[in-house]
């Protein structure tokens, strides 16, 4: 596959700033053969998709979002009163204090975890093979119904968090930790979820170790000559290098943490309880327009998520030019 | 032995961090009291009751369930390998008017939140009578509108030598021919993280099998579960675990052989 580890985020954003360049408009010369019939019976699958599934209900997502609706009658418009009422809603701003609290506090940990374990494990360490399948495992399962199981008996009353901290506080007497229903305490449930979040660290680790691979050795080498110490070499070439990297991680896990849904789901039964401590905003959004039928009101909250997920991953973007080094 | 301090903490960070999968295993085959009981991971009392009530629990046994799960999986494997390559090969190798500005939009389209179109599409369906049927899960990736694996595929495409498919040309091939006959049976490790993702994601989605399956004939493993966890409350653990290491079971096969595979799909692309 092709080098760039920076994946698509930063590719996308290369190729519409491409598009506004001389170089971008200049690629087809007017030589060049045209494949224009060939493309459009290979891009026909795509082509239909990107109208019925994507756009068109992108579009008309926008339109109900000034509508009252309830799939039942036909949508009745009333301007902006969607909108006004997203602001006016408690457990709308109690949505969006719970999703930024995770994903404020859960993706800087799991990266942190991420690039810790990366960094232990590079260099030629015996067994990363399975160091790195044994870390990955959990990435791989943990967005899945029976993990958020898991994770609900884990931090339940009598769940094994609690039978080890009994145990624990049982064979020595100096310290006392106090035992809760995790899950069913108000002020821990969305803390478990933040450990479930962290849990997966396992991929963006991945990543991190392929953006190690990727710095010459020549680097060090040239450093080690200039009498750096390896402290130096980390802070000085590790850390640069490796910024591009970070940044895409933390892209794509602010994304991804944005729109967590399946666990607060079901550790909550659906009502993102105790007392709305994880109603996560694609949860409020899935009430509202599913079990409500309010889609009209859903509609205009899919539009804020889509304005918060793009505002997020455009500062992210802007702030980068300060901190990411691009060696190219 | 610096060396060897850093395994034992690599090797007890690793076990504290699959011990809540491992013990889920365990209790699967204890008695449900002793779940409250026990956190180590012999137990004391084994028993497979578990899985017989576990699989009866439900309107219908266990394997219907995950015989729906593997008939969407499928649907969205094929349609994913199809679609996606198709477009994957007109944007690495044709020249069409605004490819940039196509190219571009479909990119755009990677970072859409299903949340924001999932409104319509469900209005879509309804009126097509697709709701509580398996095709609404499976016609999107018919139309790729899975557009990463399009993204990931052109990246692969650009990587094979374009003097093959000139060399093709020249003997007279067509674009089809040079898809099906050069550009595909070189794209097989594309093809394969394609598919295995397609298989992890489906295996694992919730939302929009929520959404659209609301008839328990046509529930999903996922919905299955989400089931089992409502009527049973906390009666019944030990059955729970042990439908849900069911449910992983096929994830766990396609980690032991896929893993070159993941591995190298994260590592080039950043997906989960």
């Amino acid at each position: 596959m092709r080098r760039d580890r920076r994946g698509w985020a930063v590719a996308a954003l290369g190729e519409l700033s491409k598009l506004r360049s001389k170089e971008g408009r200049a690629t087809r010369a007017p030589s060049e053969r045209n494949d224009g019939k060939a493309a459009v019976f290979f891009l026909a699958p795509w082509f239909v998709g990107l109208i019925l599934i994507v756009a068109g209900p992108l579009v008309a997502s926008l339109y109900l979002s000034f509508t009252d609706y309830d799939l039942l009658s036909d949508p009745n418009v009333i301007g902006m009163d969607n909108y006004v009422r997203l602001f006016e809603d408690p457990r709308l701003i109690q949505a969006l204090y719970v999703t930024f609290s995770y994903v404020l506090i859960s993706v800087p940990l799991q990266l942190a975890a991420a690039l810790g374990l990366a960094l232990l494990l590079d260099r030629g360490l015996r067994g990363l093979a399975i160091y790195r399948s044994v870390y990955y495992l959990p990435s791989l399962l943990g967005s899945s119904v029976a993990i958020a199981i898991l994770w609900r008996q884990i931090f339940g009353t009598n769940g094994l968090v609690n039978q080890v901290l009994e145990w624990f506080n049982s064979v020595q007497p100096l310290i006392q930790i106090g035992t809760h229903g995790w899950v069913s305490h108000p002020d821990y449930a969305l803390g478990t979820l933040m450990v479930l979040n962290v849990w997966t660290f396992g991929s963006p680790m991945i990543i991190f170790l392929a953006g190690l691979r990727q710095i010459p050795e020549m680097y060090y080498e040239a450093a080690s000559i200039d009498g750096a110490s390896k402290r130096r070499r980390f802070i000085s070439i590790t850390i640069p290098m490796l910024t591009p990297i970070i940044f895409f991680n933390l892209v794509l896990q602010l994304i991804n943490a944005f729109q967590t849904f399946t666990q607060s789901y079901i550790i909550s039964n659906g009502t993102g309880g105790p007392v709305d401590s994880t109603l996560f905003y694609t949860l409020y959004l899935y009430q509202q327009g599913f079990r409500n039928l309010d889609m009209g009101y859903a509609s205009a909250m899919a539009w804020l998520l889509l304005i918060i997920i793009a505002a997020m991953t455009a500062i992210n973007f802007f702030v980068s030019r300060y901190w990411v080094f691009y060696n190219d | 032995m610096r060396r060897a301090v850093k395994h034992v903490l690599l090797v007890i960070f690793g076990a504290l961090m699959i011990y809540p999968l491992l013990w889920m295993v365990a209790s699967s085959f204890k008695p449900d009291a002793l779940i409250f009981r026990e956190p180590g991971l012999i137990p004391t009392e084994f028993t497979v009751e578990n899985y017989r009530h576990g699989w009866n629990a439900l309107l219908h046994p266990f394997s219907h369930y995950l015989i729906n799960s593997a008939i969407v999986v499928a649907g969205a494997v094929l349609g994913n390998l199809v679609s996606c390559s198709l477009a994957a090969y007109a944007f690495a190798r044709l020249n069409f008017r605004l490819r940039g500005l196509w190219f571009a939009i479909m990119l755009m389209s990677i970072m859409l939140p299903i949340h924001v179109i999932i409104v319509p599409q469900y209005v879509l369906f309804s009126e097509l009578g697709w709701i509580n049927t398996f095709l609404p899960l499976i016609v999107p990736k018919l139309l790729a509108t899975d557009a990463f694996f399009v993204f990931l595929m052109v990246q692969f495409f650009r990587g094979i030598p374009k003097e093959l498919d000139e060399a093709a040309r020249i003997d007279g091939a067509g674009h089809p021919r040079i898809f099906v006959q050069i550009m595909l049976p070189l794209s097989a490790p594309a093809l394969a993280t394609t598919a295995i993702f397609t298989f992890i994601w489906t295996w694992n989605d919730f939302f929009s099998q929520l959404i659209f399956l609301t008839n328990p004939d046509m529930y999903t493993v996922p919905i299955a579960l989400r089931t089992f966890l409502d009527s049973t409350g906390q009666s019944s653990w030990g059955a729970m675990f042990a439908m849900s290491i069911l449910s992983l079971i096929p994830l766990f096969i396609v980690f032991l052989f896929g893993q070159r595979y993941l591995v190298r799909g994260i590592a080039t692309t950043g997906i989960k």
